[in-house]
């Protein structure tokens, strides 16, 4: 009774299957709900999120957040749902009508696709493919067109420089964001996602704490959030790249935004928190899928925390923090984890020792690192331009006419 | 007709016809956009052959790289809203001619070749596909060497690109 999920799709296969349906069709019809399902939860999730997120901005920043529509605001994603739901959707003047309506769906799309490959507990994921880990960085990619479509078809002038900089910021951050994936792969000598989860004694995250960094840095700036949230910054971009969606098309691009968080939450579970393992979760999927929400949660507050605590950085620091920094050091973490990795194997020794060494490696990746930024800090020091001081405000010249 | 085969024909006829458009739409942001459902259409290509690895390496590399780069350059030129010129040039004829005699041409060698009879062998159940793939391109007796040459090719690439934008 452990597996209540496979119980009732193997009941309804079998239910179709004693309708005299062909076999093939009847497993497109349960891939097909199980996606829908799949899907439709992933959207459910959000509205929740909604909730949870602006009790935890309110809370760090010292108010309520909501608190009139319902016990404790609860029913304020419904009202504000109701409200956006009920909206005109406008297509601007001048739009391109088939890309500016398309761009929010594939938005929303390449968030959803994600959770095709991950698992929500030992008997529970999708689709068990062998190239998990390169699907989800495949799927990522149609988020990046997505805002491109939204930013160019808007016919805004700051809806493209929003798109602008979301695709340089998403094209830079998917460099060390791959590589510092490629360090899972590498300690679970595998891309299927299950494999890796099963692989995870000890968790990654004890294995590969910079990988882990790197990929939580990373992924906030895939998604766009605070402090790398200059895709949209409101005080110099308007909304950047949906500046020109109204109603739900501006619903989809928030929802999927939302979305993504979590599923970077999720990934962050899967990768390096072992995913569903847990106590007793092998025999009983259903607490898998428990222990699952609530490692994905923990993703979830920190990227929110994160967000709330910092403000924003600039473009020049954006691009530079990625290509100075993050890039050498994803690389360096990936090759000394290939090493060590592979020495110990011929070596042969025991899980506890590997593990030690592994934590004692990156220990010693991010001391070196804090050193060799301490050391070139008074050059960068030296270097930096100062320029002459401009009043703010002139009267501007007289012409002669 | 299979299932399998309905299905490539699908995915070949959306592809082919994405393809045209990317030649014929005279806006080159849609172009582009055109261009990504042809590659898509070659990724679900690769699927239906089991290659699942060349897939998303397509997507990935096709889609989320070359096609991103390509549009992002386009909009970075002036009046992307707007339609170019024509499609067309007086050397129409002959590129129709050359597409044509490359298409029969490549049409006569798969069929001389027995290709197009084959069907696809199956795959060995007790091997990872993509451990086999990896193991063969640095394997000595199999693509090691065109292997290491492309990487070499494209580290000088970017050597060259890096050498080109620096100032001083």
């Amino acid at each position: 009774m452990g597996d209540p999920i496979n119980l009732i799709s193997q009941w309804f296969t079998n239910l179709l299957l004693g309708w005299g349906l062909a076999e093939n069709l009847v497993i497109v019809i349960s891939l097909a709900i199980g996606a829908a399902i799949v899907a439709t939860l992933g959207m459910i999730t959000v509205i929740a999120l909604i909730w949870v997120e602006r009790k935890i901005a309110g809370r760090l920043q010292d108010r309520l957040g909501p608190n009139r529509a319902g016990p404790y605001g609860l029913l304020q994603p419904f009202a504000d749902m109701i409200k956006i739901f009920t909206k005109e959707i406008t297509t601007p003047d001048g739009a391109d009508k088939v890309a500016f309506n398309i761009a929010p769906v594939l938005a929303m799309a390449s968030v959803l696709l994600i959770w095709a490959v991950i698992p929500f507990a030992a008997t529970v994921v999708g689709t068990n493919i062998n190239v998990g880990v390169l699907y989800i960085v495949a799927v990522g990619s149609f988020g990046v067109i997505a805002v491109l479509m939204a930013g160019w078809s808007s016919n805004n002038k700051f809806a493209l420089l929003g798109a602008f900089r979301a695709v340089a910021q998403m094209v830079s951050y998917e460099v060390p964001m791959v590589i510092a994936l490629l360090v899972p792969v590498l300690l679970a000598r595998s891309m299927g996602m299950n494999d890796i989860v099963a692989a995870q004694t000890p968790w990654f995250i004890i294995l590969a704490p910079l990988a882990a960094l790197i990929f939580l840095i990373t992924s906030m700036a895939e998604v766009g959030r605070a402090p790398f949230d200059l895709i949209e910054a409101e005080s110099e971009i308007v909304a950047g790249f949906h500046t020109e969606y109204s109603g739900m098309g501006f619903g989809m691009f928030y929802v999927s935004e939302f979305l993504h968080v979590w599923t970077i939450g999720a990934l962050i579970a899967t990768f390096f928190l072992g995913g569903w393992s847990g106590p007793g979760a092998e025999n009983l999927p259903i607490l898998g899928i428990l222990y699952f929400y609530i490692k994905t949660f923990i993703g979830y507050f920190v990227i929110t925390w994160i967000r709330l605590s910092l403000p924003r950085v600039r473009i020049d620091q954006l691009l530079a923090f990625n290509w100075k920094f993050l890039t050498p050091l994803a690389l360096v973490v990936l090759i000394v984890t290939a090493i060590v990795d592979k020495s110990l194997e011929m070596v042969g020794v025991e899980r506890w020792a590997y593990a030690l060494i592994m934590l004692a490696a990156n220990l010693l990746i991010g001391w070196a690192t804090v050193l060799i930024l301490k050391a070139i800090e008074p050059a960068r020091a030296r270097q930096r331009v100062e320029f002459e001081p401009r009043p703010v405000a002139v009267a501007p010249k007289p012409t002669d006419n | 007709m299979s299932d399998v085969e309905i299905l490539f024909l699908i995915i070949a006829v959306v592809t082919l016809l994405a393809a045209l458009f990317v030649v014929t739409t005279p806006n080159l942001v849609h172009a582009a956009l055109w261009l990504i459902l042809t590659l898509f259409g070659v990724a679900a290509t690769f699927v239906l052959l089991n290659a699942t690895f060349l897939a998303v390496v397509q997507v990935v590399v096709y889609i989320g790289a070359i096609a991103v780069l390509m549009i992002f350059a386009i909009m970075l030129t002036r009046r992307v809203m707007k339609d170019s010129g024509p499609q067309t040039n007086a050397n129409w004829g002959w590129a129709a001619l050359l597409g044509l005699t490359l298409f029969a041409g490549l049409t006569f060698v798969l069929i001389n070749s027995g290709a197009a009879d084959a069907s696809l062998p199956a795959l060995a159940a007790d091997v990872d596909p993509l451990v086999q793939l990896g193991q063969e391109l640095v394997s000595p007796n199999a693509y090691v060497i065109p292997f290491e040459l492309a990487s070499v090719l494209l580290l000088a690439a970017m050597i060259g690109a890096i050498a080109v934008a620096w100032k001083e």
